[in-house]
């Protein structure tokens, strides 16, 4: 394993899902402190109900969840929030007749003390010059990859210990795309652990120091993002035909 | 040989999206055909191009040798193409039966209904009932439609699409959020259908039941048919990895192959 301390998040035997059935089968992962994690595999392998579950939006039916120690199941989105685990969503998540300011100050609305949020927005009007310089505008007057830089400064809000990130790259141009992991290698520079989802498996893994790929609920490869970019199964779990089980 | 059902160059614009440029796909009589092709690749917009549910900018769609282009879906519908949807399409308060007898109501595909046959009538009915014997979900036709589960539902509307008896069937993830073992159940049907002279187009994310099912698949991606071929050739063929991995953002910066 490449470096990356202590592992940030520790997710044992997570069964998952909606409704009838399990979306999630006895899922193990590490996402190590200080690196970045990209989870990535084709459509219905459970990504995005691998993060509801951890955040707390969806409450997993066995399985633990350790975030720096502390069990995170039983423990409501907002506790969560308050244990510095923050979940940027897929969609547009931003409230677009608002301002790019108003919305980040939104990020902070569990702290209480104004000098906190005031020097947090300094800090990260320092690591984002771009986005302090749209403070004034309408959020929905963004572009895709300019909402996504101000949902990253509005969760940084929170001084989060990991980010989690759904699809940053959702519907971007590959130069756009740049730009946006540049900010997401930016504030894992600042400190920030980054676990996020992908479905542009090949940019996601070669920004992260750790990939995993799942497929049919279940994790099928985990390793360095290097590995698991490199691994002569990673096509065959797209485009089936892979051997089971493993 | 020309094919039974052929969209050739068509393109399709939203906004300032292109979301096809001259997309050419063939289906061959008796054949199931797979359309594959990752998130936002065009796959559903072809669907609707092909159906009349979207006008196309450019482009032709043929049924054998007939001009199909930009008719309304209740005219494709009618010359026998039948199709389904991703997210399904039901009356949720009616019972599974009920739905049926609605989709009774259109044209048998091609020939105008014998108007002395009156819909959800016995025949009906009957039909309704062996079709439904048929897809597995019998011993729910009385059942409020809102009482299936997401697998049964798109069943149901397998049966329903089936009721006017179209020659070609276009499904749009019918495995899509589907239990493996009705996926088995599904995939059985298909191909007995198949077996019968039922020809098919499907959309799915579903690798190893396309690639099970389909003598023949056609992947999209940004809109543009990158590959046709058999299963076996698809599935090695590095474009398609492209398609599906994406492009690390470094090689997206100089001039990578096929973007």
């Amino acid at each position: 394993m490449p470096p990356g301390g202590e592992p940030a998040l520790v997710i044992e035997g997570l069964v998952s899902g909606y409704g009838g059935g399990d979306v999630l089968h006895d899922v193990s992962m590490t996402v190590p402190g200080g690196g970045i994690t990209c989870v990535v595999g084709p459509n219905g392998a459970g990504k995005s109900t691998l993060l509801a579950t951890v955040s707390g939006l969806l409450r997993p039916r066995r399985g633990s969840i350790t975030f720096r120690g502390e069990r995170l199941v039983g423990k409501s989105p907002r506790q969560i929030l308050d244990l510095g685990l923050v979940h940027v969503p897929q969609n547009h998540s931003l409230f677009r007749e608002m301002t790019v300011r108003e919305n980040i100050e939104l990020g902070a609305y569990i702290v209480k003390d104004r000098r906190l949020i005031a020097r947090r927005l300094a800090d990260i009007e320092q690591m984002f010059p771009q986005v302090a310089g749209w403070s004034g505008k309408k959020a929905g007057s963004l572009s895709g990859g300019e909402q996504r830089l101000v949902e990253f400064a509005r969760c940084l809000m929170l001084d989060p210990g990991l980010v989690i990130l759904d699809e940053p790259s959702m519907g971007l141009s590959p130069k756009v795309l740049k730009s946006v992991f540049d900010a997401v290698r930016m504030m894992n520079a600042r400190g920030k652990t980054i676990l996020l989802v992908e479905q542009n498996a090949r940019a996601g893994l070669r920004l992260s120091t750790h990939g995993v790929v799942m497929e049919n609920g279940r994790v099928r490869l985990a390793g360095t993002g290097q590995e698991v970019l490199e691994h002569p199964e990673i096509g065959a779990l797209y485009l089936g035909g892979a051997a089971r089980g493993g | 040989m020309t094919a039974m059902l052929r969209a050739e160059g068509v393109s399709k614009a939203f906004g300032g999206v292109q979301a096809l440029s001259d997309c050419t796909v063939e289906v061959e009589q008796g054949s199931i055909t797979g359309l594959i092709g990752p998130n936002g690749s065009g796959k559903t917009t072809l669907f609707n191009t092909m159906t009349g549910y979207e006008r196309i900018d450019a482009g032709e769609v043929y049924l054998g040798d007939r001009k199909i282009t930009n008719l309304r879906p209740q005219r494709v519908f009618a010359l026998g193409i039948g199709r389904t949807f991703q997210l399904t399409r039901i009356f949720p308060r009616l019972t599974v039966m009920e739905n049926m007898l609605v989709a009774a109501q259109h044209t048998d595909a091609g020939r105008p209904r014998n108007p002395l046959a009156r819909a959800g009538g016995r025949a009906d009915r009957r039909r309704a009932a062996d079709l439904l014997e048929f897809t597995g979900i019998a011993g729910h036709a009385d059942a409020p439609a809102e009482t299936l589960s997401y697998g049964q539902r798109k069943l149901l509307e397998l049966s329903y699409v089936l009721v006017a008896n179209p020659d070609i069937v276009l499904l749009d993830e019918p495995a899509g959020g589907v239990n493996p073992s009705l996926i088995q159940q599904l995939s059985a049907r298909i191909r007995e259908l198949n077996a019968a002279g039922k020809t098919f187009l499907i959309v799915e994310h579903n690798m190893e039941f396309v690639m099970s099912l389909c003598g023949q698949v056609t992947v999209l991606d940004y809109g543009t048919v990158v590959a046709t071929g058999p299963p076996q050739i698809i599935r090695s063929n590095p474009r398609v990895l492209d398609a599906y991995l994406g492009l690390a953002e470094e090689e997206e910066d100089s001039d990578a192959p096929g973007r």
